[in-house]
């Protein structure tokens, strides 16, 4: 029973710092009041969840964890002015691909499998190389001049629409016909042999 | 913060950069295809971030953002159903453990 209250707790206390992270900073006048702290609090969720994503034992949670980044995300889309691309989030990856995912989860799950080793033996490696890339990155972003115009423009659904069938019909139809491919065989790939094991 | 093009950048190079790690250590292989999805969505969000703040790219970065979901669902379609049918075979979904073609 302590052990619960002691769970509670830390989760009460990580809430009230992703909380009260971005409000202190609003305070401090480093965020405006509005969409930045909207903005920093999604970013929050999704880096956190993304974190649990690869680092929990149990994969079933991994999958529960990884919903939850899709779904910062796609609050991000709407605040970036993306606001098909965000449904289409919600649509695709919370709807169908995290479904699929949990399904196949709960296909190949074994019963040893969450008390076994989760990491490879590489995992230290990994995680120095996945720190380098994000300094990498963070550092390339900083040094180079963007041809932006420091302010969000708002995607218009009917200009994407007329954008998608004029300039990317042919690309559109192309993935078209590449989802047909891939549900053909992914059903060969997983349907069972005829009198193969079960 | 969330009128600068930079965030969004940063944001999507520490997602990328946890899917590596996650695609690097994890030992499941449906872990390995989940680290792949974040990896996909980290993409997503600086392909949105470059449509949002560049004029000419406006709708074009929502466009390609719609197709790269339209890909990875084909690839989750196909990436899961080998990993089910190796699971048939093995009884193990532990990528570690799928040593035929080195013994």
């Amino acid at each position: 029973m302590p052990r619960s209250l002691l769970t509670i707790g830390a989760t009460l206390a990580l809430i009230g710092l992703a909380v009260g992270l971005p409000i202190g900073l609003v305070v401090l006048g480093v965020l405006r009041w509005g969409d930045d702290v909207l903005f920093f609090l999604f970013a929050e969720v999704m880096i956190g969840a993304g974190l649990l994503v690869v680092t929990m034992r149990d994969i079933i949670r991994c999958g529960l964890a990884m919903i939850v980044c899709f779904g910062a995300l796609a609050g991000i889309y709407v605040i970036a002015g993306a606001p098909l691309v965000a449904a289409a989030q919600v649509l695709i990856y919370i709807g169908a691909i995290s479904v699929l995912i949990l399904f196949a989860i709960m296909l190949t799950q074994t019963k040893d499998a969450p008390t076994s080793l989760v990491f490879q033996t590489q995992s230290l490696g990994a995680g120095i190389a996945a720190i380098v890339l994000a300094v990498i990155i963070g550092l390339t972003v900083g040094s180079t001049d963007w041809p932006d115009v420091g302010a969000r423009i708002h995607t218009a659904t009917d200009h994407l629409a007329e954008v998608l069938f004029n300039e990317y019909v042919l690309p559109f139809e192309i993935v078209s016909v590449l989802l047909l491919a891939a549900v053909i065989g992914g059903v060969f790939l997983a349907k069972r042999e005829e009198g193969g094991p079960p | 913060m969330s009128d600068s093009l930079d965030a969004y950048l940063v944001l999507a190079g520490l997602l990328f950069a946890i899917g590596t790690f996650g695609f690097l250590a994890r030992r499941n292989a449906i872990s390995m295809l989940m680290s792949i999805e974040l990896m996909l969505n980290a993409v997503n969000l600086a392909i949105i971030g470059f449509g949002s703040f560049i004029p000419s790219l406006s709708a074009d970065g929502s466009v390609i953002a719609i197709m790269v979901m339209a890909v990875a669902a084909a690839e989750a379609t196909v990436g899961l159903a080998i990993v089910i049918a190796i699971y048939r075979n093995r009884k193990t979904p532990l990528v570690d453990e799928y040593d035929a073609m080195r013994r």
